[in-house]
């Protein structure tokens, strides 16, 4: 309770944990499902004051909060949370980002039923506090009052450090790192800033605006940005270290290629991964050919499937439906139980109309003589034993193929690793799918100086994760820089 | 913002852009390419590098207008501006001391091919050089070609310069008159490729084909630019773009560049009754972003 007594005692909560309790989780106001399929406006509103208000004094304060414990950054919630039950909004907001430098992002991005929700002791006996619609509500009441409690930073330490990728994981080493006094400059690929919460996550879930505002912070904190430079080809890590002095590297380039089925029929036109169809939705824009140049599929009135059964399978399904399309059907080979997906999206997919074709998986795509897809040949399956992954396995069942009709087949299975750095490091080690080898705690590479965290570490993950490893990356490279040293803890393969 | 510092017609609808884009002038290598973006509502497209200065810091790039975009693009001039411009991307070309090099290019293909047949040439192979175009106009880098190879000969469709016929032709009447050919590198339209690699194939001359497909990102991450080898899919932008020709399925390649054809046509039609204004506009948008580049 120490930290509670932080705050006045007029601010304290006096209701009874029992009558605290009894309050009902206030509910996110959303677009009508109706109105929302047909548009890219953000499907959730955000909370009112008042709500919030009432969200916040849900909370009973445990003595060992669960929501922190299974917060991937260690933010400190219950004090966040008491803050806003203060109406102190803006300290809410600071403390937050003590932990976390893109509050507005995790808010509205973040598996909290896993995490931090995952961890609520009222969620025990009913609905968990609503701590990530809370934390999206501090995050906006901060950047709408434009007081933003930007930390200070530390004086010129004179070292330099290059950040390889504007994604979650890039950018919040880079907040990191430039309040501890050091140069930080980001380099991306692409042209626009941001990674993968730009040409990923739709406009639906996470608008454009919320993410050029969170990097526009750090520009003003001091962060120097660089764009189209595709570090392995443009310039490589060796030549950042050697030719352009910089201190320290941190790669947090993301997951990477996408991966194909496999199966006959995949070259048909029509056919994408979901990766290409969300970028040329999301970065290129192509949802509005009137304007904008980068085609895509027109997908009105056609029938679009989307493999999968993560969020980024998720993403495109429902952006998909706001295209026009007559369905959009999820087809995935496991059930309901098993999708990786956070379940405010399977919901929110639901009402907008998107059919699930749950324990199906497609073993050929059909197509015209011209190479244009025309179906999906599918087969049913059932359950198993679990598998490696703690998931009951899949099998076919025999004799159960039928066809999809399918004008657009989005394929959202997953991504491996991009091997542009990789194959023009060589004292880089890598394991056997290719993906960088690093420390769990320090983020430390086999090479001396090379820091590596995110998807490019992990795998296809969350942006909380990749998160929680540019801050750790940050903190093990501020050590670095500041002691010199440097002990190898990764052998080279 | 990247500044073209000279731009000239080279051949009909074809123009030569010197470019200012240091990274890329330093680590280009021959058969690389690079991913432009006109403008902030613009399309990503990739282009072939011709040559690169690294101390100048510029790259050379040769646009063909086809579409949109090279149309647009092909409208600028000296001192304009292009938004993006990322690279080098994709693998460089294998350079081998081969023994004697067949190189087949077909119009804009041949700045493409440029680069890597001086680097042959370099590495002491005695290099052919093949270049076929249409009718005269579309000839190019004539010169240039001439000293980049040991033997040159130009091709066009209509015989209107040099000799009548495809450049298959001329790879035909080599291979007949029994001259030992130890590889070849196509660069050109899908068609001229898959004809070149229906000729070499069963010969078993180790022949390379630069793969022009619908790009997005790049870097991999897309997988839009997937071509089919074999029964194996490879991403044209990291793992090419250029392939063993004897593996390529070009009926595949074919399809998959079609996959826009009515939009780009819908495009290209609607730019050009607006050449004038969608001109004006790109000038003013670039303006306005130059100026707050030199105010931060």
């Amino acid at each position: 309770m120490s930290e509670i007594n932080t705050l006045p005692r007029s601010a304290m909560n006096v209701l009874p944990l029992k009558e605290r309790m009894k309050i009902l989780r206030r509910h996110m106001p959303e677009l009508d499902p109706k109105v929302r399929s047909r548009n890219f406006e953000e499907v959730n509103l955000g909370l009112q004051t008042d709500d919030a208000l009432t969200e916040s004094s849900r909370c009973i304060e445990c003595a060992k909060p669960g929501c922190v414990i299974d917060c991937p950054v260690g933010v400190d919630i219950k004090q966040m949370v008491a803050l806003i039950r203060a109406g102190d909004f803006l300290g809410a907001a600071a403390k937050l980002r003590e932990d976390n430098s893109l509050p507005a992002i995790t808010g509205r991005v973040c598996p909290q039923e896993n995490q931090c929700e995952g961890g609520c002791i009222v969620g025990k006996k009913g609905s968990p506090v609503a701590i990530g619609n809370l934390e999206r509500f501090v995050a906006d009441y901060e950047r709408l009052s434009g007081q933003l409690g930007l930390p200070p930073n530390a004086p010129s330490t004179g070292k330099s450090v290059a950040i390889v990728g504007s994604g979650p994981a890039g950018l919040s080493a880079a907040g990191d790192l430039i309040q501890k006094g050091h140069r930080v400059r980001v380099f991306e690929a692409l042209h626009e800033l941001g990674g993968v919460l730009i040409y990923g996550i739709p406009e639906f879930r996470l608008p454009k605006s919320i993410v050029k505002g969170e990097v526009n912070n750090l520009r003003r904190m001091g962060v120097e940005f660089e764009t189209n430079v595709v570090v392995g080809k443009s310039v490589t890590i060796d030549e950042l270290m050697h030719e352009e002095h910089y201190d320290a590297v941190f790669v947090a380039t993301g997951a990477g290629l996408p991966v194909f089925l496999g199966v006959p029929g995949e070259h048909l036109n029509g056919v994408y991964s979901a990766n290409e169809f969300l970028t040329r939705i999301n970065l290129m824009r192509a949802y509005n050919t009137e304007e904008y140049d980068e085609p895509v599929y027109d997908c009105r009135d056609r029938n679009v499937i989307v493999v999968g059964g993560g969020n980024t399978a998720m993403d495109a399904v429902r952006t998909a439906r706001r295209l026009g399309a007559r369905t959009a059907t999820l087809v995935y080979r496991r059930s309901d139980a098993e999708m990786p997906a956070r379940a405010e999206e399977v919901k929110h997919a639901r009402e907008e109309g998107v059919e699930f074709c749950m324990l199906t998986a497609p073993v050929a795509f059909l197509g015209d003589e011209k190479g244009w897809l025309t179906g999906a040949r599918c087969v049913r399956m059932e359950l198993s034993e679990p598998d490696e992954s703690g998931r009951r396995r899949p099998v076919e069942i025999p004799g159960s193929g039928f066809n999809l009709p399918t004008d657009v087949a989005i394929i959202g299975v997953g991504t491996t690793a991009n091997p542009l750095i990789q194959s023009t490091t060589p004292d880089l080690a890598t394991n056997k799918r290719n993906y960088i080898v690093a420390d769990n705690e320090t983020m430390r590479t086999s090479k001396p100086g090379v820091f590596a965290g995110g998807d490019i570490v992990t795998g296809g993950a969350t942006v909380i994760l990749a998160m929680g490893a540019g801050r750790k990356a940050a903190k093990s490279i501020h050590e670095y820089l500041t002691s010199g040293e440097w002990e190898t803890a990764v052998p080279i393969s | 913002m990247y500044k073209i510092l000279e731009a000239r017609s080279v051949g009909l609808n074809i123009k030569q852009f010197v470019i200012e884009a240091p990274r890329i002038a330093r680590k280009h290598k021959p058969g690389q390419f690079i991913i432009l973006r006109l403008h902030n509502k613009g399309e990503r497209i990739p282009l072939t590098i011709k040559s690169s200065d690294a101390k100048a810091g510029t790259v050379t790039i040769v646009v063909q207008a086809i579409g949109k975009t090279t149309s647009l693009l092909n409208c600028l001039e000296a001192g304009d501006f292009v938004l993006d411009i990322v690279g080098p991307l994709g693998h460089p070309s294998e350079i081998e001391k081969y023994g004697t090099v067949v190189i087949l290019a077909g119009s804009v293909g041949t700045a493409m091919a440029l680069p890597t047949a001086i680097a042959l040439k370099q590495a002491g192979n005695h290099v052919i050089f093949i270049e076929g175009a249409r009718s005269t106009e579309m000839v190019v880098f004539e010169d240039e070609v001439r000293q980049a190879s040991n033997e040159t000969y130009m091709m066009t469709d209509d015989g209107s310069y040099g000799e009548q016929g495809l450049v298959t032709k001329k790879l035909d009447d080599l291979i007949a008159a029994g001259r030992k050919i130890d590889f070849i590198l196509a660069v050109g339209p899908v068609p001229m490729m898959r004809a070149v690699a229906s000729i070499t194939a069963p010969l078993g001359i180790k022949t390379m084909v630069s793969l022009n497909s619908i790009m997005v990102d790049g870097t991999g991450m897309c997988g839009g630019c997937r071509v089919l080898l074999g029964d194996k899919s490879k991403f044209a932008c990291v793992d090419g773009p250029e392939f063993d020709a004897s593996q390529v399925n070009f009926e595949v390649l074919m399809q998959r560049n079609a996959m826009y054809r009515e939009k780009e046509c819908a495009a290209l039609k609607n730019f050009k009754q607006n050449m004038k204004a969608e001109l004006a506009d790109l000038r003013e948008e670039l303006a306005a972003q130059e100026t707050q580049l030199c105010l931060k």
